[in-house]
């Protein structure tokens, strides 16, 4: 078997494991997950190394990876701010929140900042509809949510994963 | 009894952890329903209540189950926790706070169904949120709860969860069901429903979070003392959403039948800063738009009433409040924004009917539309209208035809020359 698999054997065994034996192409989602993990972005090789594992083609694997958005078929900041700016957010100022979020971070929506750390982007309804303004991070494998958010609540969130991601580098060197 | 039963962790604080729901009566009725009644008793139960189905359709709960032929299998259960409708956060606090109650709910309709294998379709946003739900299917699996063989019964069972990966068009059953085997989310032609032919084409049954979490206290006191709470035609309680221009947006678990102004002037506080209420929308995005008269101020909330007395379907109750303040051009753009965002492409009406829709809706909020646009804009729904594959297409126009009609001074406003 190929790379991604024996990198991930007893995970990907797991994934496999909650499908019926003759229908491991549901494990195409979970898988493109584990590929996205690393680099925060689905590397093209990871295509066929799922097609291989599913039994399925690369253009299968490929249509799946395009349909859904939180799948990312190109780098971005290693963070990414997606705020949502649908009806019931924007009623409670996501819109402004955004504008002046970007402002602050010094880009424009889909841009990265100058660190490479994060890009900002405008997503729909996120189920946070009573909390807003919202954004959720994706990166690093994961997804988290924060909520009521003015953006000097964010901007300290951002300084602080600033703060560990310098420290996690310092720990590398030394 | 405390004064919740679905949200019941605002009564019971450790209702999250095994222990706490097992002292709170947790798994009672699982237990009862496994080792004293019949799958069909525990499905005639469920009728007998009167529940219907929380995701927005309204149907008949155990009706829905008795569609599942007895001569195929193996069945499958799913519930469905893909909750993307804009204003609709009533699923998420469910398997938050009280994991365990909508655990069981899916525990009872897949042995009602006779299922072994059940999946939770989480939408991806909610990954913390799966994370959590696999411990606690872990404590069940480590309890004897789940598995084979349950507490010395025949019945055994196992549930996964399985994430997508953002796309609003995965709450659509067939799509959903596409997503879980591997494919793009795109709605299946139906016949075959998914109660025959669902996911890998064998029989099953696709249920909403909150519908599931209403049958553990159903079994438990049956389905007399369900049909006490609420209105005739729409038994029980019911999770409203409530957000938009109100003072204190949120979950509110109350009785089918509530009126609008009870719910926003009493439990939401009223309209934000004492603006006047403009207009409401109570299936989040996919809504008409109501104008709030006393007529609809009046009007109880509950499937039958919200269809006759304003020709509007309860839905999901996510309930939108819009002021005075609110330009319904502006909320036009914004909801086809959305709609055409989620089209899932597959059929021709929807992907360029919400593709032209957002178009023409830009154009107008951004004063460069004409004043025929307004005209054109309520006809491209119009012809979309009973034409689209799947509920998105239908549901992308409701709010485009409604403000046309009722609003068209906010339209306009922005073409005029």
């Amino acid at each position: 078997m190929n790379e991604l698999y024996q990198k991930h054997e007893t995970e990907i065994n797991e994934i496999l494991s909650r499908y019926p034996e003759n229908f491991k192409r549901s494990a195409i989602m979970p898988l493109l997950f584990l590929a996205q993990r690393e680099k925060g972005f689905v590397p093209q090789e990871a295509l066929a190394q799922i097609a291989d594992i599913t039994g399925v083609s690369e253009t299968d694997v490929a249509s799946v990876l395009g349909f859904y958005s939180l799948f990312q078929e190109t780098p971005g900041g290693r963070y990414r701010i997606q705020v949502c700016t649908d009806l019931p957010c924007a009623l409670r100022g996501s819109e402004t929140y955004l504008k002046n979020l970007c402002e602050a971070l010094g880009v424009k929506t889909g841009e990265i900042t100058e660190d490479g750390l994060f890009s900002v982007e405008a997503v729909k309804c996120l189920a946070a509809c009573h909390r807003a303004p919202m954004f959720q991070l994706q990166g690093d494998g994961e997804i988290k949510y924060y909520e009521n958010q003015s953006v000097e609540l964010t901007m300290q969130i951002i300084e602080g994963i600033r703060a560990s991601v310098a420290s996690e580098k310092e720990g590398k060197h030394g | 009894m405390g004064n919740y039963i679905l949200l019941r962790h605002r009564d019971v604080a450790d209702i999250d952890q095994l222990d706490g729901y097992r002292k709170a009566d947790g798994f009672a009725a699982f237990e009862k329903a496994i080792k004293t009644m019949t799958p069909a008793e525990v499905t005639l139960e469920v009728k007998n209540s009167g529940l219907r189905g929380r995701g927005g359709a309204g149907f008949p709960t155990g009706v829905k189950w008795g569609f599942l032929p007895n001569n195929i299998w193996p069945h499958y259960v799913v519930a469905n926790a893909d909750e993307s409708e804009p204003g609709t956060f009533k699923d998420r606090e469910i398997m938050e706070s009280n994991p365990f109650q909508f655990l069981e709910g899916l525990m009872l309709a897949s042995y009602a169904v006779q299922a072994n294998t059940a999946y939770i379709y989480l939408r991806g946003e909610f990954w913390q949120l799966a994370n959590h739900l696999n411990q606690k299917i872990k404590d069940l699996e480590n309890a004897g709860l789940l598995g084979e063989k349950i507490k010395g019964s025949n019945y055994s069972l196992k549930i996964y969860t399985h994430l997508g990966a953002g796309a609003y068009i995965c709450g659509e059953e067939t799509a959903l069901l596409e997503s879980i085997e591997g494919k793009m989310g795109q709605p299946r032609l139906r016949p075959p429903f998914p109660a025959v032919e669902g996911l890998y084409a064998k029989p099953t049954l696709v249920n909403n979070v909150e519908t599931l979490t209403n049958l553990p206290p159903i079994l438990q006191h049956g389905a007399d003392w369900y049909r006490t709470l609420g209105t005739e035609q729409s038994p029980g309680v019911k999770v409203f959403c409530l957000s938009g221009c109100i003072k204190n947006p949120g979950n509110y678990e109350l009785p089918l039948g509530t009126t609008y102004r009870d719910l926003i002037y009493n439990y939401g506080g009223g309209i934000v800063e004492d603006r006047a209420i403009k207009a409401v929308m109570s299936a989040g995005a996919s809504s008409d738009i109501v104008v709030a008269n006393d007529h609809t101020l009046d009007t109880p909330l509950a499937y039958e009433t919200c269809l006759e007395r304003l020709n509007s379907p309860l839905g999901s109750a996510s309930v939108i409040i819009l002021d005075e303040t609110v330009d319904m051009a502006w909320l036009v753009s914004k909801t086809v924004n959305f709609f055409k965002h989620e089209s899932c492409g597959k059929c021709t009406p929807c992907r360029d009917g919400t593709f032209w829709m957002n178009n023409i809706a830009g154009r107008i909020v951004k004063g460069s539309g004409k004043p025929e646009d307004v005209d054109l804009l309520k006809d491209v729904a119009l012809q979309m209208q009973g034409k689209c594959l799947c509920a998105l297409g239908e549901f992308s126009t409701m709010a485009v035809v409604s403000a046309v009609d009722r609003f068209r001074p906010d339209f306009e406003k922005h073409v005029r020359s």
